[in-house]
């Protein structure tokens, strides 16, 4: 267990995931619909809270799991409960419990049903989700990553739109069809190497085809996780429908899930394999990118062409990872904590309007601009950051990455350029119609944001920025871990690496 | 004290008895379900109580150790669940009730039994015992419809079973022939000196259709769809689930008797899994009778059931009996529901769940538990057990099984997935709401905890299985 740094006294991890679980259980007695929406909260809040002595005591230094624990479970089946932060789960971990309050408080009065349910779903998706990027035991990963299923299927089965049940039904189905074969490589590397220990399965010598079979089932599991292009159809349905704490989750952190799968997995796991699979995955990664970028641009529904525009996204996170140098790894990790906070927020933003006009069609929100003059503020910061506006930032993500695709390959990063363009077309052009309108807008009687939607927006706001002018804390944090995982994969000759070879 | 190791049998005999001269009685049915409950619920505490105790009875063909006493008191709680719920026997004439009881707690007597049974002909009494008071609860519903199409269940269960005992006999007769004893503990040295044998592997293949007939595994499946249809939802939760329990105890001592790693039994063993896991899902997926569906998902689970016992090993036997007291418990939670929702005791269809969740959400909520538990989602006892299943047969070195095991939890999710929209995601469409008496209501939630209890902490249970299985072997 030396790659652990076990955490003494107060089990800080162990605490974060089980107390929105506690938090749920206790809500099952509640039965007010406000004291469920401020109990969960209040659970939220704290959790949130507790968090944060994770990134002000992160030793920077070290690539080993940090804050880690580890307790025995299923010894018949060498299954122990592992968990442990490193710099490349810290900022997820951290992104989820930051999103968890803003989402309580964007449902509060979206949500008018059965509040108390959606509360429960809603804390137990946390638990589940901090659990997937705490897990250092395959099979305790695997276990939250499909239970995980459940509440999201509830959440958009129950409290979704006109075409819920054909997107929440299209959502399980894509998610758990992709991971059975998930399911069947963990157990044969539990075969290989005698554990379920996810750092005792990276840098074994298994044998190339090996390598490949695994890889492709880790692939197929998370590819359609990302998504990633062709896999990506489950994505729009189910973001459309979703209620807005829905979309947020599924955006926010959901997506991230399959690139950190990538990251956690695929790269330590079975360096060789995605060697060999690089340049379909990079082609994949462009493919995802340009068709996201132009079925956005051609979407009436405000929420699609966020959705189309998060395939875009994410397709330059793949890119960012598998071009695998240190600026393309660390410029994937910190874009998919952009697109966490930006595509959030912009789906926040869709759920106030749409709680005004019942719409999301770009039309009837046409002209806004005139009545809802902050709320279009936020709006047009958050489309900006989607677009990669320097200063904003996704401009630092997006830029590291294309900088690391431009060391690898010429051709490949020629070929994601129109996709950063595509961005700004799109959404200039919800901005303009947005704002703006044309010469026959929609009537609008329309009431400002209230404080509960400002205070909802504002810290996204100010992550916006903060990363974008300073990102140094954020980059600080992923430096060895980055590091140490391409040394896994066999290929640390990144610039950086170079750099300091000059340096001595 | 010799008694006591007949205690939870004998506790239940008198029960019958008493149950009996009710049944004499002009009796409506409510004295003979307190007995019942009473019953079977003194069986529970008297099975926990003799659970290590261990012995010989009657001329050393009754053993009592771990493994029947772990069975035995599975057993029990399965039948006291079924009693529990089945508050009203809505699909029972009122004065048959006394005898319905009666054969109910018979039957689960004779499985008692059964996984105590260490001869080949007390083993055989034992089955019959049970077999024969479940042929008999078939044709009991009450004829609403006038189509009796109960009678025809009932008729077609017995021929199947009738036959399938047949050829277990006649397997029974090939042990005995070639080894001259008919104890287990004397067979299993001789048999194993035979090795692969081609008469000794055809005796303990066709004494292992028996109980295939009852675990309902591919082509013994017939049966099932019709007979899940045609009786009563109180008769069905009971034949779907307790007398999987001694099907499984009994398969796992008949293997024992193979040489290890007899390779014919062994294809056997995954040929019959991989029917019955395709065979049962591809036809859930098209029912519209919810006891029908389960009753093809209940074949898909034998097939799963399988990949335990093909590893020969105890842990392959111990998963095996993990993955069967999971599948005890999710199935009753299924049933609960279907009995709580039939208003009259008619059958269910899919529809009929339109809505639950307002209807009555405890129901609901114990419908969408035991679905996802029965598709093998995590964190729930059906995950655990499908997931130590695939390990051990990987180790097993069957790659090609545990992928299209894989593959099946796919296809299959669709119909659970279906069941759960409906009763979530639909809005009751004039369905009338439902009041859960508060017994029902506490042995759901038993089963809800019982569920995820087991599938997050489950080493307790297997430990406990483990060494029941290493007592036999």
């Amino acid at each position: 267990m030396d790659f652990l740094i076990l955490n003494e006294g107060f089990p800080l991890l162990s605490v974060l995931i089980f107390l929105p679980l506690a938090g749920a259980l206790v809500a099952l007695l509640l039965n007010n619909d406000d004291a469920s929406r401020l109990w969960a909260l209040f659970v939220t809040t704290v959790n949130a809270l507790i968090s944060i002595p994770l990134f002000s005591s992160f030793n920077l230094d070290t690539a080993k799991y940090q804050f880690a624990e580890h307790y025995e479970w299923i010894p018949s089946f060498d299954i122990y409960y592992t968990i442990g932060v490193d710099g490349i789960s810290l900022l997820l971990v951290l992104l989820t419990t930051l999103i968890m309050p803003l989402c309580v408080l964007g449902s509060w009065n979206y949500i008018k049903t059965r509040v108390k349910p959606f509360m429960i779903c809603l804390m137990i998706m946390e638990t589940s989700m901090l659990g997937v990027f705490c897990a250092l035991d395959f099979a305790l990963f695997y276990i939250l990553w499909e239970a995980m299923l459940i509440p999201m299927y509830l959440l958009i089965g129950i409290w979704g739109g006109p075409r819920k049940v054909y997107a929440s039904i299209k959502f399980f189905l894509y998610t758990l069809a992709g991971s059975v074969m998930l399911l069947v490589a963990i157990i044969a590397l539990y075969l290989h190497t005698g554990s379920f220990s996810i750092p005792n399965m990276m840098g074994q010598a298994y044998s190339s085809t090996f390598q490949i079979w695994v890889f492709l089932a880790f692939f197929l599991a998370f590819a359609i996780k990302v998504p990633m292009f062709p896999f990506h159809t489950w994505l729009p349905a189910a973001h459309v429908e979703a209620p807005t704490a829905g979309s947020v989750i599924l955006a926010s952190v959901l997506l991230k899930m399959g690139t950190y799968g990538f990251l956690r997995f695929c790269l330590p796991i079975t360096p060789e394999a995605t060697i060999t699979m690089m340049p379909y995955v990079l082609w994949l990664s462009i493919a995802g990118i340009l068709y996201g970028g132009f079925t956005a641009l051609a979407q009436k529904d405000m929420k699609k062409l966020i959705a189309y525009s998060s395939v875009g996204h994410m397709g330059f996170v793949t890119l960012g990872i598998f071009v695998l140098n240190t600026n393309g790894v660390e410029g994937a990790i910190i874009q998919m904590i952009n697109h966490g906070v930006t595509t959030g927020a912009l789906f926040l933003c869709v759920g106030m309007i749409y709680e005004r006009t019942h719409s999301r069609e770009l039309a009837d929100a046409a002209g806004i601009g005139k009545h809802m003059p902050i709320f279009v503020t936020f709006l047009a910061f958050f489309s900006l950051s989607s677009l990669a506006f320097p200063a904003t930032n996704s401009f630092v993500g997006e830029f590291l990455i294309l900088a690391g695709a431009f060391t690898h390959n010429k051709i490949i990063a020629a070929f994601a350029i129109p996709g950063a363009v595509l961005a700004a077309a799109y959404m200039l052009r919800m901005l303009q119609k947005v704002i703006w309108g044309g010469t026959n807008n929609p009537t609008h009687t329309l009431s400002d944001l209230g404080m509960r939607e400002i205070v909802v927006l504002a810290p996204l706001l100010a992550f916006v920025f903060w990363i974008g002018l300073a990102p140094q804390p954020f980059m600080d944090v992923m430096h060895t871990s980055v590091a140490h995982l391409l040394n896994q994969v066999g290929v640390d000759q990144g610039p950086s690496a170079l750099a300091q070879m000059i340096g001595k | 004290m010799k008694l006591m190791l007949f205690a939870p049998e004998l506790f239940m005999l008198l029960g019958s008895l008493l149950i009996f001269f009710f049944s004499l009685a002009n009796d409506d049915g409510k004295k003979s379900r307190s007995v019942a409950i009473a019953t079977s619920i003194g069986a529970i505490i008297l099975c926990f109580i003799c659970l290590n105790k261990s012995g010989l009875l009657f001329f050393k063909a009754y053993q009592i150790d771990l493994f029947s006493q772990l069975f035995k008191l599975t057993i029990a709680i399965g039948t006291a669940a079924v009693i529990l719920f089945s508050r009203d026997l809505k699909g029972i004439q009122e004065k048959i009730r006394p005898e319905y009881y009666l054969f109910l707690i018979l039957s689960s007597l004779g499985l008692m039994m059964l996984v105590s049974s260490v001869e080949l002909i007390s083993l055989f009494i034992a089955l019959e015992l049970s077999s024969f008071c479940l042929y008999l609860l078939v044709p009991m519903r009450d004829d609403q419809q006038g189509l009796r199409t109960q009678m025809e269940s009932a008729i077609k269960y017995i021929f199947y079973g009738v036959i399938a005992t047949g050829i277990m006999l006649f397997g029974m007769s090939y042990l005995f022939g070639l080894t001259g004893t008919t104890y287990l503990n004397e067979l299993i040295p001789k048999l194993h000196t035979l090795g692969s044998e081609p008469a000794a592997i055809a005796g303990i293949a066709m004494v292992l259709c028996g109980f295939f007939f009852k675990l309902a595994v591919f082509p013994f499946h017939f049966w099932v769809p019709d007979v899940y249809q045609g009786a009563s939802n109180e008769t069905t939760a009971f034949i779907a689930s307790v007398p999987k329990l001694g099907a499984v105890a009994m398969l796992i001592r008949i293997t024992t008797l193979a040489a290890p790693q007899s390779e014919a039994l062994v294809t056997m063993f995954v040929v019959l899994a991989v029917c019955s896991m395709f065979y049962g899902n591809l036809s859930a997926l098209v029912q519209k009778d919810i006891k029908r569906m389960l009753g093809f998902s209940g074949i898909a689970h034998a097939g799963f059931i399988l990949l335990g016992l093909l590893t020969m090993k105890d842990t392959g036997y111990a998963t095996s009996i993990y993955y069967i007291f999971g599948y005890l418990v999710m199935n009753l939670a299924c049933f609960l529901v279907i009995c709580s929702v039939s208003s009259k005791g008619e059958n269910v269809t899919i529809n009929d769940l339109s809505g639950l969740h307002k209807r009555a959400p405890l129901l609901a909520l114990t419908m969408a538990i035991g679905m996802f538990a029965l598709a093998g989602i995590p964190p729930f006892v059906g995950f655990m057990g499908k997931f130590m299943l695939l390990t051990g047969a990987l180790q097993d070195g069957q790659l090609t099984l545990v992928i299209l095991a894989a593959l099946n939890t796919a296809i299959a999710i669709y119909y659970y997935l279906s069941v759960v929209k409906v009763t979530y995601c639909n809005s009751p469409d004039g369905h009338e709401d439902i009041t859960v008496p508060l017994m029902t209501k506490t042995v759901s939630i038993g089963l809800i905890l019982a569920i995820i209890l087991m599938g997050v902490m489950p080493s307790k249970i297997l430990a406990i299985a483990t060494t029941a299985v290493q007592g036999i072997l």
